[in-house]
């Protein structure tokens, strides 16, 4: 039992910007009220609920195929073994342990892993049950797997329903992702899709197709989250044009864009490059059902990774740094390249600004959230200063001033003077992300819900607050204390479980047998075995 | 000026940062002794290994076999090292400035990734030698290496800037991922030198078996390598007088990268 007795309380889910209260825990849950127990006296300290990462690479083969490829990078952020932790390295590409140690130091408390392949659903759950603290999940990858672009093909849609969540149950998985629909599988022959109606190889199926259907999906099966979108055409100038096509076609559908700032550019060529993240923008004030997180660029070494195969490729190319390229045969790719983002380049500048227009444009704080697609734009320990950013509009003007014109030329940045309040912060990186995700026990402080907590110092520079939590609880638990990490457990892993017409494992059965390398019996994750410590996040099916 | 004596051999290697100009400005014998070391897994002091005597100043002599004593002047920025024995791994690795000088053999990675000052090896030098470490996009970056013996495999991996020169025989990989700099080999070259270089020049006084990806260019006599030569005289390697004299060999490459690069092939006049 656990008393925080005279801190200043921010919960934005409850209502509660700044006011003096007392927050209590039992049994690792917030509750009314109780007797005994320790006590932490907040005076003068920020009250808030832990932080939710809402994307972020963390865990998986593309994850390690990173780690592999960047010795380079584990030189940078040493972690020595203490009696109570374990050792760890790594700077854009933490190991696992050290991952979870780092993200708790910030006052994290749960993380979504972003992209993970179903056939490697096992090794991300080792990777995360390892990640010490974070409560954790991952977004499963359908948007190129071969059953869904074949019952998509065939036009059956019960079937396609019945495999989604067959697949989420089989994996262990929490959402549905979607990356660059169609030209994944594309990728597979050489080639990409550059338009939400040019059709796929291997079926005639079409990204507008993919994500209309999966998003009727989500909605039947009642998910959690809704489809967590990266757009075709990712990374390239002028796909602001993809992402609002992309947009459309969904007529009010639930739907999360992904790092928005990487589907937001204007122009025609790298030489043009500009932002269009003010189109971006206006789309989701005017509807409702659309969420985006930011993506936002931090100037420095990044690694970057995802299943969009043909754009990692052409970041090679652009780049000429190292490259990893995988082909997870029936479902999806994966690629790997290491990546500088500099304030000298034009380009960088640009997709820097974007990132930031993008969240001062907005005006709902609930459906925008702080991300860095860590380590795709930049590493998440970036978080207090993209925060103070947000929040101080001189600081914001000075660090524009140190980066290249084109910054300022090509985005409305410099003409917004936004600045983000406290209340709104903890919006973006908690209590938003968590309801996003339909978590209802997390990013809030209200009775019931899980006591993951952060107490930050209440100083005048907001990154200075975000870099030193005073306590971090997780659980309720002090996990963290001025930085240090005071005790080492376990996070738990967040799932779903939707029902589905057991007729579809025989559907599936003769093409698994006779396309996949691995046996029909042997590819679902057995869950108590991997999953000893899990909570299945309810659906509520239509 | 001062000075540590080598007590025993340790029997793991010892991690010696500390042995730096920079940390030893301004402290005595005693504050000296104290400073800290890696054995193994264990830590120590400087003290249990080495006899201190001195003031402190900028010049350091260290005097034993110090085979096994890694990282001497890592990082250094200033002062004179002098090292009168052989020396352990990562030598002058990252030093920025200053000068060391070893009486004998060193082990892998000297002079890895400095980014100025002076290194003179009068004995052998092993692997990596001015070399980036694993994934580094850049070796070497600024500075001197002279080496009077032999070096190992990779001297000057993704070398950026600064000199190396070896007055013995050079391994394979000499100058391979080179960026841009200049290496100097008297002695006989390994294989696949220059592989992958992008700019740079690697000047060999025996023909090396070249890579395929090279091309003949020209024969030439660049003043350049006149001035080169008498520049290393003057900072104390021992020129052949007829070195001094006769012309180059210009092949271009390495095809397979950038191609901007070279490597002098030296002919007798
Ligand atoms: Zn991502």
């Amino acid at each position: 039992m656990l008393r925080i007795i005279n801190g200043t309380v921010y919960d934005p889910a409850n209502g509660i910007a700044g006011e003096v209260r007392d927050i209590c825990v039992a049994d690792g849950k917030i509750v009314a009220a109780v007797e005994g127990g320790q006590v932490i006296d907040a005076q003068g300290l920020i009250v808030m609920p832990g932080g939710v990462e809402f994307h972020a690479h963390v865990a998986g083969a593309k994850v390690n195929a990173g780690r592999k490829m960047r010795p380079e990078d584990h030189r940078a952020m040493p972690i020595p073994r203490t009696a109570l932790t374990r050792s760890g390295v790594g700077h854009t590409v933490p190991s696992t342990f050290a991952m979870g140690y780092h993200m708790a130091q910030l006052g994290y408390t749960t993380v979504m892993e972003a992209a993970a392949p179903p056939l490697g659903a096992r090794h991300v759950h080792e990777e995360l049950n390892d990640m010490p603290i974070l409560d954790h999940g991952f977004l499963c990858l359908m948007g190129n797997n071969y059953f869904v672009l074949k019952y998509i093909a065939e036009n059956d849609f019960a079937r396609l329903k019945d495999y989604v969540a067959w697949l989420l149950n089989a994996t262990g998985g929490y959402a549905i992702k979607i990356v660059n629909p169609a030209g994944v599988d594309t990728w597979k022959w050489g080639r990409n899709v550059n338009d939400i109606d040019e059709p796929a190889d291997t079926f005639p199926v079409t990204p507008r197709q993919i994500v209309t259907s999966l998003a009727r999906v989500q909605q039947e099966l009642g998910l959690p989250h809704v489809i967590h979108l990266h757009c075709n055409n990712l990374g390239s100038p002028g796909n602001v044009a993809t992402t609002l096509q992309t947009l459309q076609a969904l007529d009010g559908l639930p739907v999360h864009i992904t790092h928005a700032q990487f589907n937001a550019y204007g122009g025609a060529g790298w030489s043009d490059i500009r932002s269009g993240a003010a189109e971006i923008a206006d789309y989701v004030n005017s509807h409702r059902n659309v969420t985006v997180d930011m993506g936002q660029v931090v100037f420095g070494p990044v690694t970057t990774m995802t299943a969009d195969g043909p754009w990692q490729h052409r970041l090679y190319e652009l780049s000429g740094h190292k490259w990893a390229n995988a082909d997870v045969e029936m479902e999806t790719s994966a690629g790997v390249v290491p990546y500088q983002f500099s304030k000298r380049s034009a380009v960088n500048a640009v997709q820097w600004a974007i990132g930031l227009e993008l969240a001062l444009l907005i005006d709902d704080p609930w459906r925008m959230y702080l991300t860095t697609d860590h380590p795709n734009a930049g590493p998440f320990h970036a978080y207090p200063d993209i925060i103070k950013l947000l929040m101080d509009a001189d600081y914001r003007a000075a660090t524009l001033a140190g980066v290249h014109s084109a910054a300022s030329t090509r985005s409305g940045l410099k003409d917004l003077r936004r600045e983000y309040t406290l209340s709104e912060i903890v919006t973006i990186t908690r209590a938003g992300p968590a309801r996003c995700l339909g978590l209802a026990n997390k990013g809030h402080l209200g009775v019931g819900a899980d006591a993951d907590i952060a107490i930050y110092p209440q100083v005048e520079d907001p990154k200075e607050m975000f870099y030193h939590p005073r306590y971090v609880i997780k659980g309720g638990q002090i996990v963290a204390r001025d930085g240090r990490i005071v005790r080492d457990q376990p996070g738990r892993c967040l799932h779903v479980t939707p029902g589905y017409d057991g007729q579809i494992e025989a559907a599936i059965s003769d093409d698994f047998e006779r396309y996949y390398t691995v046996d029909f019996e042997n590819y679902p994750v057995q869950l108590e075995h991997y999953l000893p410590d899990r909570v299945a996040v309810p659906c509520h099916e239509r | 000026m001062t000075t540590l004596q080598l007590k025993d051999l340790p029997e793991v290697p010892l991690e010696a940062e500390s042995i730096s100009p920079d940390r030893f400005i301004g402290k005595t014998a005693d504050e000296i002794a104290a400073l800290p070391v890696n054995v193994g897994n264990r830590k120590a002091c400087l003290g249990e290994f080495f006899a201190v005597s001195g003031d402190g100043g900028p010049e350091i002599v260290l005097e034993g076999d110090l085979a096994r004593v890694k990282l001497i002047g890592a990082g250094m920025t200033q002062g004179q090292i002098h090292v009168r024995g052989n020396a352990g791994m990562h030598l002058g690795a990252g030093m920025r400035g200053g000068r060391i000088m070893v009486d004998g053999a060193v082990g892998d990675w000297a002079g890895a990734e400095m980014q100025g000052g002076h290194i003179h090896i009068r004995g052998n030098a092993g692997h990596c030698l001015g070399a980036g470490y694993r994934g580094s996009p850049k070796g070497m970056n600024r500075g001197v290496i002279i080496v009077d013996g032999d070096a190992g495999n990779e001297a000057g991996t993704a070398m950026r800037r600064g000199l190396i020169v070896i007055g013995g025989n050079s391994g394979d990989f000499t100058g391979a991922f080179m960026i841009a700099g200049t290496v100097v080999v008297f002695g006989e070259l390994g294989e696949r030198t220059g592989a992958a270089l992008k700019r740079g020049t690697v000047v060999a006084f025996k023909p090396p078996r070249l890579l395929p990806s090279y091309r003949y260019a020209c024969t030439y006599a660049p003043p350049f390598m006149g001035l080169l030569l008498r520049h290393l005289a003057g900072l104390g390697v021992a020129v052949p007088e007829a070195y001094l004299h006769g012309r180059y060999r210009r092949y271009s490459g390495d095809m397979t990268a950038l191609g901007k690069g070279e490597i002098l092939v030296w002919e007798a006049a």
